[in-house]
Formats: structure tokens, sequence, C-alpha cells
């Protein structure tokens, strides 16, 4: 498995889309931008469970968005953020 | 086996639980017996497995946060690497990445799996019920501070409400902030103050003198 493609701060895309399978991705951060909080280790890619030998080995990361921009009528405070887990496939760099 | 069975009784999964009544439950538990009939993994196999997490408490947690309030190297290397550090202390949950984030003055951290109920099980015992209620999945990533203000935390609007959705392979554990007037408390006394909802962040304050 190569290096992580992406690193701590980069701001990203999470990708949206709905495989008719398995692949731990919440709607709510579906195509939604924000920060590589950090970069974790490597996982099997849900997709894939099913083949149940644990491969595709895929880089995980956090990435951490801003509530406000999640949800149009947030009720909290304009600093409060939300950190959710994607793999890197899931991922695209954002200007 | 002489008895003319086709199958081992003693590879047979035997429910510790009451009696299944729904149809997924019943599917579920027919799922275990064929793997376990299948030679996949044992029923010993599942019965150490349930008592690990049985025997697994909030504890575990209070342990792990009265050594890193008064041990300043461990916290660092609590939270870089918080599957690496535990170890130290005896636990382990490895394959999962244990991540644990600390509460400040700045911040609080509470959290949720929308997806499922992921949670810290063989470190922290059984997650609370509503944990896993939909109630709590659903709103805390929409309005963290409405559902914390039902479990009684109420924060300024300069605190961070920082919500981690433990959607893939990390579980989580907060870190919450020593209560002042605790200087020369031990650990041991130290782990007394901090509760279960402190470890996922429904807390945020721990209560020092309640008798």
């Amino acid at each position: 498995m190569s290096a992580p493609r992406f690193t701590v701060g980069q701001r990203v895309r999470i990708a949206d889309r709905t495989p008719p399978v398995h692949h731990r991705v919440p709607a709510y951060a579906k195509g939604r931008v924000g920060i590589v909080e950090r970069v974790c280790g490597l996982h099997g890619r849900p997709e894939q469970y099913i083949r149940g030998d644990g491969q595709p080995l895929t880089r995980l990361y956090r990435v951490r968005m801003a509530q406000p921009d999640l949800w149009a009528a947030y009720s909290g405070a304009a600093r409060d953020s939300l950190d959710v887990e994607v793999f890197e496939h899931w991922l695209e760099a954002q200007e | 086996m002489t008895d003319g069975h086709s199958h081992d009784h003693e590879r047979t999964y035997q429910p510790d639980h009451p009696e299944p009544a729904a149809e997924s439950a019943l599917l579920g538990l027919a799922l275990r017996e064929l793997l376990i009939e299948a030679g996949h993994y044992t029923a010993e196999e599942e019965r150490a497995v349930i008592a690990k997490m049985q025997g697994a408490s909030p504890e575990n947690g209070a342990v792990l946060v009265a050594r890193a309030w008064t041990d300043p190297a461990f916290k660092e290397r609590l939270l870089a690497n918080g599957a690496e550090a535990i170890k130290e202390l005896g636990f382990d949950l490895s394959p999962t990445e244990f991540t644990v984030m600390e509460n400040t003055d700045a911040v609080h951290n509470v959290i949720v799996c929308t997806l499922c109920s992921c949670y810290p099980r063989a470190l922290l015992g059984m997650s609370p019920a509503w944990y896993k209620s939909k109630n709590y999945r659903a709103r805390l990533v929409r309005e963290p501070r409405a559902v914390l203000a039902e479990f009684g935390v109420t924060l300024d609007d300069d605190v961070e409400v920082r919500v981690h959705d433990s959607t893939a392979e990390l579980r989580y554990m907060v870190l919450p902030q020593r209560p002042p007037g605790t200087d020369d408390w031990n650990q041991a006394r130290l782990a007394e103050l901090v509760t279960r909802d402190s470890l996922i962040g429904t807390q945020r304050d721990l209560a020092v003198g309640v008798p």
C-alpha cells in the first residue's frame, strides 16, 4: 500500500455516491468539504468486507467539518465541528 | 457420534440470553449456529469474547483518565496513540485504533455512532441503551447542544462542541477535565470521580465531594 495521498490540514471533499453495499459513509457527510484532521491506519475496505479476508487494505482518515456547513439551520455555535472517519477512495482534494 | 445425530452438540451455540422473539434475532442465532457448526469459530471462543466484554467496565476508562491526569508523559502518549498507550496498563483493543479526545476549557468532545452503535466495549463494557437509540444517534450530529442540554450539559458559545462520529475503524473515549481542588489526590481517589457518561461526553463537569 502506498503512502497516504492526503496530509493533515488538507481540504478534501467526500464523494457523493451511494453504492448498494455496506460503505460506512453517513448521508449527511456525502458531498461535503472538510479538513483532514489526522491520517489513520490501513483497514479493510468496507465495500469489500464480504470477501472475508480484510482486503484491500485502504488508508483511513479523520475529516473535520464545520457544523454550520453541514446543516442549513444549525442552532449551535459557529465554531462547532464534527469529525468523521472516511476511507481514502471516498476523498478528493479540494482547492 | 453414535446416536445418529449429524452434528456435534459440544459445538452447538447455546444462547446466554432470553429466547429471541424477533425474526431478525432468530436469524442471528441461526447464523451463529451455522458458523460454529461449520468450524469458523468455536462456541467457547464466543463465550470468551462475551465474558471479556461483560467483564469490562467504565472503571477501566477511569483508571486511564486518572493516570493521564497525574502523568503528563502518559497523557501525551494516550492522546497520540491510545491503542499503544493503554497496553502499558494491561489493556488491549488491537487491532482497533483507540482514540482519546481531550476536553479543554475551549473544547468539549462527545462521541456517537450514527451508522450503528460502535463503542469500545472490550474496554468500557456495554454501552448505555440511550447510546444505541435512534434519537441520540440522529440528533447528536445535528443538534448536539440540545442533546447535551438534556443530559444537563449547557455550554457557552465560546466553547467548541466537537462531535466525533465513529463511522469506521476507530473507537473513542473522552478525556474529561480534572476537577479543581483535587491537586493532592492520588490516582485511585481520582479514578472514583470519573463516570461512564464523562467518557462519552454527555457529562462535562465531574463532581467532587459527593457523599
